[in-house]
């Protein structure tokens, strides 16, 4: 077996006398698509900050392709090909659709000290960035400010955006969140259409995408993870149904 | 709906030239009223405008809001003042810097020493982020202020005079019209200079830390090394302007770097609207013809112009969606 594109082992972070993250081991290979799911507060928007950078962990070790990431800032990790949305979109309100997922083309072509030609009129910046745009069906809305889309739209985007970067990691915190059931099954087909092209670390509530996507799930609760394995072997653990998934599946 | 956006687009393209076509109209027409005295009141107004546009890289379009940009204005306008100094009384300055009253040396200098300055407190500043960096900043110019203050050799509080502006070829710096086309032709090269600037990737980032530090971090763009630049072209600007203004006023002083001369130069881009490119030539022409008829009328003048600028501060929206008071 290959070894994989995001691994942690053993990682803990602490605030305080909490411990929001247990001892959590996980990987992530590559075409994969792994599942992270558990009750609320179980400490998974957490990991993604730790993932991120944006938290420090307090011990444990993280790689992502074989390149330690503890020492490396929130920037350095996202230039090594971890792209991330965010559960409350983070997008630019004042600007256009296109221009949000120019940027990240443009992020994604080094470093931007550019000072005279004009970004908007750029055919670098703005062919990928249609493409990524196509790939989750936005388009039409291209010229659209963000400010003025619908949530699930802002989604879609936040996708769009993520894509645009070329990641080989997808971290994906919640996109079905807030989402209808007509937009949650768009966003899963969209999803699963990328599946052989990227990596994901998907962070869902909404078990039916979850168990439509997975390759691998594992279940947080309380910072650590009881069980890891297929959708069906989590389906079938006692300790899951015990801990979280009773509710949902019955 | 696409018939009204090509009708704006059309006005907004035009405006501009309409604009600087009047700005260069400027002499004749007070020559045509017959009140050639307005024409310093353009030409503070020009000056101002364009220390308002170099704060408007940061407030309007970086979202920074800079509370001690007054610094770099007033360090402008004193390398202009102690090259003066220095090249009237014949000495060396620091022993090896000769003084001058060369425009063409004198301009680039002030902009030099205000951007180098620029570089190390905004290198420092820009470590912190909102109300912070509000602070430390207003924090910086202060220490600025008070070292010339204490600058007894240079005049300290008594301020310096200049007993001629600077000379250059073919440009007569006593002749009104002349040193009012050199501020507004330095205004004009700035701003176009910003417009083209922001429409950059460069200035695309600027744009978008301002909307969402966090996302730009997402994209893998450490943001710091930009808002830096920005911090510097700003200082180089605001240095410009004072530069200007030492040779508009023949004085300089340390009042030119007093905070509330840095809370003019926000109100001036407030008012005129954060982020548009010429805004800051319409606050500066409001507040400084305001300033100038209201306490023309009374002494007590600043009691009209608080109300006004607290309407202005109420209604303003582009204020509120700049800075995302609302978020």
């Amino acid at each position: 077996m290959t070894a994989p594109l995001l691994q942690l082992r053993n990682i803990t972070k602490r605030f305080g006398g909490m411990v929001a993250t247990n001892d959590l081991s996980l990987d992530v290979h590559a075409g994969e698509v792994h599942a992270l799911i558990g009750p609320n507060g179980a400490g998974k928007t957490t990991l993604i900050c730790q993932i991120m950078g944006e938290l420090r962990s307090n011990s444990g070790s993280m790689t992502f392709d074989g390149v330690n990431l503890q020492p490396l800032s929130p920037p350095r990790r996202a230039r090594l090909g971890i792209g991330r949305t965010f559960q409350i979109t983070q997008l630019l309100g004042e600007d256009t659709v296109l221009d949000n997922v120019a940027m990240a083309v443009q992020a994604g072509l080094g470093h931007s000290f550019h000072f005279w030609r004009d970004a908007r009129k750029n055919a670098a910046l703005l062919t990928p960035a249609r493409a990524a745009l196509e790939a989750v069906g936005l388009l039409p809305r291209a010229a659209m400010r963000v400010a003025d889309l619908a949530h699930g739209e802002r989604k879609q985007l936040e996708l769009a955006v993520a894509l645009a970067l070329k990641p080989r990691l997808l971290v994906l915190d919640e996109p079905m969140a807030g989402l209808g059931p007509a937009e949650s099954e768009a966003m899963t087909q969209i999803l699963a259409g990328l599946k052989s092209q990227v990596a994901m670390l998907l962070v869902e509530h909404d078990m039916d995408a979850v168990f439509a996507l997975a390759d691998r799930i594992t279940v947080l609760v309380y910072g650590a993870a009881i069980a890891s394995g297929t959708p069906q072997q989590i389906r079938q653990d006692p300790r899951v149904l015990a801990a979280y998934l009773s509710e949902e599946m019955v | 709906m696409s018939e009204t956006l090509t009708h704006s687009r059309a006005r907004q393209m035009a405006l501009p030239w309409l604009g600087m076509l009047l700005l260069f109209a400027v002499p004749f027409i007070v020559q045509g009223l017959g009140i050639p005295s307005l024409l310093g009141l353009a030409t503070r107004i020009a000056i101002a405008a364009l220390a308002a546009a170099s704060l408007n890289v940061l407030l309007g379009y970086g979202g920074l809001v800079s509370f001690g940009h007054a610094a770099y204005y007033g360090l402008g306008a004193y390398t202009v003042g102690i090259l003066n100094a220095q090249f009237v009384s014949g000495d060396l300055l620091f022993g090896i810097i000769p003084g001058t009253n060369q425009l063409w040396f004198t301009l680039p200098a002030a902009m030099l020493v205000s951007g180098l300055v620029a570089v190390c407190l905004g290198a420092l500043c820009l470590r912190t982020s909102g109300v912070q960096f509000i602070m430390i900043t207003l924090a910086f110019a202060q220490m600025i202020y008070f070292l010339f203050i204490s600058l007894k050799a240079y005049g300290g509080d008594d301020g310096l005079l200049m007993r001629r502006p600077n000379i250059a070829p073919f440009i007569n710096l006593h002749n009104s019209a002349h040193m009012y086309y050199l501020a507004v032709v330095c205004l004009i090269a700035y701003v176009l200079f910003c417009g083209r600037l922001m429409r950059s990737r460069f200035g695309r980032v600027i744009a978008g830390q301002r909307q969402s530090e966090r996302r730009m971090v997402a994209l893998g763009i450490q943001t710091y090394p930009y808002k830096l630049l920005a911090f510097v072209l700003a200082g180089m600007g605001a240095g410009l302007a004072g530069a200007l203004t030492a040779n508009y006023a023949h004085f300089v002083s340390p009042d030119l770097m007093h905070w509330t001369q840095s809370g003019d130069l926000l109100i001036m881009v407030v008012i005129g609207g954060a982020g548009r490119l010429w805004g800051p030539l319409l606050g500066a022409a409001v507040l400084i013809v305001l300033e100038t008829m209201l306490s023309g009328w009374t002494q007590y003048w600043q009691i009209i112009m608080g109300p006004i600028l607290v309407l202005v501060a109420l209604y303003s929206p582009q204020l509120h969606r700049r800075l995302d008071l609302s978020a």
